[in-house]
């Protein structure tokens, strides 16, 4: 690690501190992952890692940059933003999905689907009641 | 000494990613449904951009920032599909 020799005090103690709190994060969202007992409970814990943890890493990782090359380094936004943008989808389409098949193979976890509307949207089969 | 905590923490950082992915493994190979099975990857594919983030800081390369966003891509497209297929069983209809 000879490039970060003369890195100053500072900085070195903000990226590991930052560095440490995402890494952190995302352990405690993987054993959310294991404690949590339904899918739906679990489907939250990922989000841990993918919103403060991947924030501080990317955090530490503009600021280990910029002090380096001694100019500001901005483009590892760019990840943050796109990670932020898409877990929600990601997630929502999964759990409208296991909603759907929950439904679909009738066990009694979820709760039924509500009565279709009388004017009624499309029908598009995947369990949203149209509010 | 500046360098030497860096070394350290990054070293402690990549050692809890890597015992993350390890629970998402677990649950991957476990997971009682596939939709906790598409979760895990999903949330497997988070972590190794954030493992590939951190050898980045400690390489202090700035390649491996492609890597990561390239990585971040494709774990989004491949989770939607995978979402897609588990809901209607077929991708692209």
């Amino acid at each position: 690690m000879t490039h970060a020799a003369e890195l100053p005090a500072w900085a070195a103690l903000l990226t590991s501190a930052l560095v440490l709190v995402g890494a952190g994060l995302a352990l405690v969202g993987a054993i959310g992952t294991l404690l949590f007992r339904s899918f739906f409970e679990r489907v939250h814990a990922p989000t841990l890692g993918t919103s403060w943890g991947t924030g501080a890493i990317v955090l530490a990782s503009m600021v280990f940059f910029s002090v380096l090359g001694s100019r500001l380094v901005v483009h590892e936004i760019l990840i943050g933003v796109f990670i932020t943008v898409t877990t929600p989808v990601t997630l929502m389409l999964l759990a409208r999905a296991t909603l759907y098949r929950d439904r679909a193979e009738g066990s009694g976890s979820v709760p039924a689907r509500p009565a279709q509307r009388a004017g009624g949207g499309r029908d598009d089969g995947n369990g949203e009641d149209g509010r | 000494m500046s360098a030497d905590i860096l070394l350290w923490s990054v070293t402690a950082a990549q050692a809890m990613l890597v015992v993350a992915m390890g629970c998402y493994a677990y649950r991957l190979i476990r997971g009682p449904r596939a939709q906790d099975r598409v979760l895990s990857l999903d949330a497997m594919y988070v972590c190794a951009m954030l493992l590939v983030l951190t050898m980045g800081i400690r390489t202090g390369s700035a390649i491996y920032f492609e890597a990561a966003l390239i990585i971040g891509l494709l774990g989004f497209v491949s989770s939607v599909a995978l979402a897609k297929f588990l809901m209607r069983g077929e991708v692209i209809e």
